[in-house]
Formats: C-alpha cells, structure tokens, sequence
C-alpha cells in the first residue's frame, strides 16, 4: 500500500496501535434538508459542541436574536464517524446552518476532501449559501436532492439550472434516509474530488 | 452592614443563572480559564490524539484531572481524533483543545497532524475510500 506513511507511524511509537489516516467530508445544506438523517444513516451520528462564538467573531452579530434564543453561545454541529478501514477513517461533519456561523465553517473546510449541499427542491434558496462558499473555496462539492416524499420531484436539468451551477458540479438524487443512496452521495464526492484533483494536475502540466 | 444581598445593584444582565449565564464560563473552569494553550498550533477536528508509551503508567490516573485522565484513557486503547474525544468528554473542542495541549506539554500524547489543507490525499488514497465507501 502506498500510503507514505510508515515513516510517520514508525518505530518510535512501535507500541501504539495503528495510526489512521483521517480524512473528512462536510455535509452542508439549510435547515431541515436532512443533513442529520444523512449523516446518522452510514454512520453512528454523536453531537460535537463548540462554544466559541463568543470569544471569537460571533461578537455583534450574535444579537440579532438568535435562531434559538437560549444557548446561542452553543454550536452543535452533527458528527459521524465512518471506519472504512482499520488505518483508514472518514469523518463526516454536518455544518451548522446559519450563516452567522461560517467561522465554524472556515475550520471545517480546512483540509476536508469534499462537501455534500443537500438541497430540497421545495426550498432550494436554502442551499444558495453553501454553494457559494464552496465555489469561493473550490471545494469539491456535489449537489444532492433530498427526495422528501410528497415533494415534486424535479428533473436534475431543472435543479442545476435553478442553482446555475458549474457545469462540471455533479447533481444526484438520494434519499438522505437510505443508506445506499447516502453511500452512492458520498462515493459522488470523492469521485468528483478525484477527478477536479486529476484536472488540476493536467492543467499545471500543459501549462509548463 | 447592610445585608450585601440587598445592595446588590440591578446588573445589565438581569438573569445570569443557569443556562442563563452562558455555557462559555462553566466549561473553562476545568481549563483554569484558559481559551487556548500557548505554543501549541490549533488542533484540527480530525487530528489524531496518540498515546505515549510513557501514559500507560497507573500514576498518571491518580495525579491528572478527571478530564484530563479520561483523555489519556480513551487515546491508550486506540487514538482519537479531537472532534472524538470532544464528544466522548461531551466538552466543547475549545476546552478538548486545551487540555490536550496539556497532555502534549507533559509528552504523555503527540497530536499528528492530518493532511495538509490545500492538498488533496493520494489518488490511491482516494480509491480505497470510495471502495471503503462501497463495501459499508
């Protein structure tokens, strides 16, 4: 396996137990798309807590009376772990909805392999911010209509054009309670990361 | 002497009990009031915590803080990543973050660091995690 990391894992700590390499997806979207059940359904979901709005840029903004008005000092974010391997795990983040909150979102973007923005066609503005960010970022991201039932369902033509999206930004249909269809999302991403990843390389190449 | 309960002047903030009082102070106490440890880079979500050789020694149950032991505990049956052990504590990272920097300090943990922002893992790496994906 050419993972380079034996180096890392070396002698030094011979007595650890092996090291996984950690990599991590967000899956982002408005409130209420479904982001939880997608997270819980390929993985055991926990709540993870950051309390730092307070003591860093959420100061001025935090009075805009708060999405809830208790605890607005509390972030929960969705978190899962999925063990694809023993030296081999994927963390799935799901961020926090408001904008007020992108700071959290600058730290989770840092070094994330991709984004999923799940998107219910009813309220499709919702996911306009995350699309947005992950275009500034170029994050890999992959669009993913939740399939609610009762909701109309909508030709994938129609949604990229309602979200004018890039032509190259993949967009699939899934049922965020389904765990194969949740898999088939997640593969989407990391395909897509591949494959932006492969284009980058080629375009540095024939620039040289 | 007037019962200091009395004079107590009406505060800005009229209800600073419970929940009220925000759950930013309650949690920092285990920290001793310290929001970030000096000389230590901010730990990423998904760096991993890994025991040192030198943690397995009982000792350290009897002289760490709880939180400070549980840390220890968990990361010497296999290591933990900082978001995993925020939950596990069921504290806010802020707080994991600085008493993990505790545990480095005392060279009981070392933190490895995930990779680099900006640059996409090995396309290999990338195959065995959409494999990974496909055999769950």
């Amino acid at each position: 396996m050419a993972f380079g990391r034996s180096s890392r894992t070396g002698a030094m700590h011979a007595v650890s137990p092996v090291e996984p390499l950690t990599l991590k997806i967000l899956v982002a979207g408005g409130f209420g798309v479904g982001k939880t059940t997608l997270v819980s359904a390929v993985s055991e979901i926990r709540p993870l807590r950051t309390e730092e709005l307070l003591s860093e840029p959420g100061i001025g903004i935090d009075d805009t009376g708060g999405v809830e008005g208790k605890n607005t000092t509390t972030v929960a974010m969705d978190f899962g772990r999925i063990t694809l391997r023993e030296d081999l795990v994927l963390y799935l983040f799901g961020t926090p909805g408001q904008d007020r909150f992108w700071f959290l979102w600058d730290e989770l973007s840092q070094g994330s392999l991709g984004a999923v923005v799940l998107a219910d066609t009813r309220r499709l503005a919702d996911c306009f911010a995350a699309i947005d960010y992950f275009e500034r970022r170029q994050l890999p991201f992959v669009v993913a209509v939740n399939c609610f039932d009762g909701a109309d369902h909508h030709p994938v033509v129609t949604v990229r054009e309602a979200l004018d999206l890039d032509p190259e930004v993949p967009v699939l249909l899934c049922d965020a309670r389904d765990r194969e269809s949740v898999k088939d999302v997640l593969v989407g991403v990391v395909e897509h990361a591949m494959s932006l990843a492969r284009a980058r390389r080629q375009s540095l190449t024939a620039g040289t | 002497m007037s019962d200091s309960g009395q004079d107590r002047p009406t505060p800005a903030h009229p209800h600073w009990f419970d929940d009220e009082a925000g759950p930013v102070v309650r949690p920092y106490a285990m920290t001793r009031g310290r929001t970030s440890h000096p000389g230590q880079h901010r730990l990423d979500l998904i760096a991993l915590v890994v025991a040192e050789t030198a943690a397995d020694d009982p000792v350290w149950d009897m002289t760490l803080s709880p939180e400070h032991a549980h840390i220890l505990g968990l990361c010497r049956g296999r290591p933990q990543s900082v978001a995993e052990l925020a939950v596990e504590l069921d504290l806010a990272i802020g707080v994991v973050r600085v008493l993990i920097g505790d545990l480095v300090d005392e060279e009981l943990v070392h933190v490895t660091r995930p990779v680099p922002p900006a640059e996409l893992p090995d396309e290999s790496i990338l195959r065995e995690v959409i494999d990974g994906l496909r055999a769950l």
